[in-house]
């Protein structure tokens, strides 16, 4: 059921503003915007999906403009905002190239990033009212 | 937990559960929808693992 905050269209300020707070914290812009039962998925799941990742001892991979796929994986990995920030501010995500399970875990983090990417868009297009 | 099936089907579940939620509003089609993308992915998952098995990797 929709809300009635998400029935209409927002000023392009406040676009840009939910669309920040929802990269932040997956799930927050659909929250913000009354879709409730939507924003509690993607909070859960996008979190728990990158936390798993990490667990997974997957690398949180740097930007490093010389090699240019490791740039790609870098810009998904920070698609999940606010967990990101705070696993670097905690030194989480060194990965460990040797463990077993270091491919699984670099696709679970670098995959949350890209769907939390996809959840910004479609709060960006709530906010505009298309949806 | 950590075999490769084991991840593949978490994985398949949280990447279908966020598509669902995506794609549609109520929590009936997000199942259905959820639903068909799982068992697409497990299938998929396995029939190309499948493929895969006589080449020489």
């Amino acid at each position: 059921m929709r809300a009635a905050a998400a029935d209409r269209a927002q000023s392009p300020s406040a676009i840009y503003l939910i669309c920040a707070v929802a990269w932040l914290i997956p799930g927050a812009g659909h929250l913000w915007l009354g879709r409730r039962q939507k924003g509690v998925v993607f909070l859960a799941a996008l979190t728990l999906m990158f936390a798993f990742g990490l667990w997974l001892e997957g690398r949180l991979f740097p930007f490093e403009i010389t090699q240019p796929l490791v740039v790609l994986a870098a810009i998904a990995d920070l698609g999940i905002g606010g967990p990101y920030l705070v696993a670097k501010a905690l030194g989480a995500g060194a990965g460990r190239v040797v463990a077993i399970t270091y491919e699984y875990g670099n696709t679970f983090v670098i995959v949350a990033g890209l769907l939390n990417m996809l959840v910004v868009l479609d709060v960006f297009d709530i906010a505009k009212g298309r949806k | 937990m950590t075999s490769h099936i084991g991840l593949m089907l978490v994985f398949s579940a949280a990447v279908s559960i966020v598509f669902a939620v995506l794609a549609r509003d109520e929590p009936k089609q997000q199942i259905a929808l959820g639903a068909r993308l799982f068992g697409g992915f497990v299938g998929a998952g396995i029939l190309i693992g499948w493929l895969l098995y006589p080449l020489p990797l």
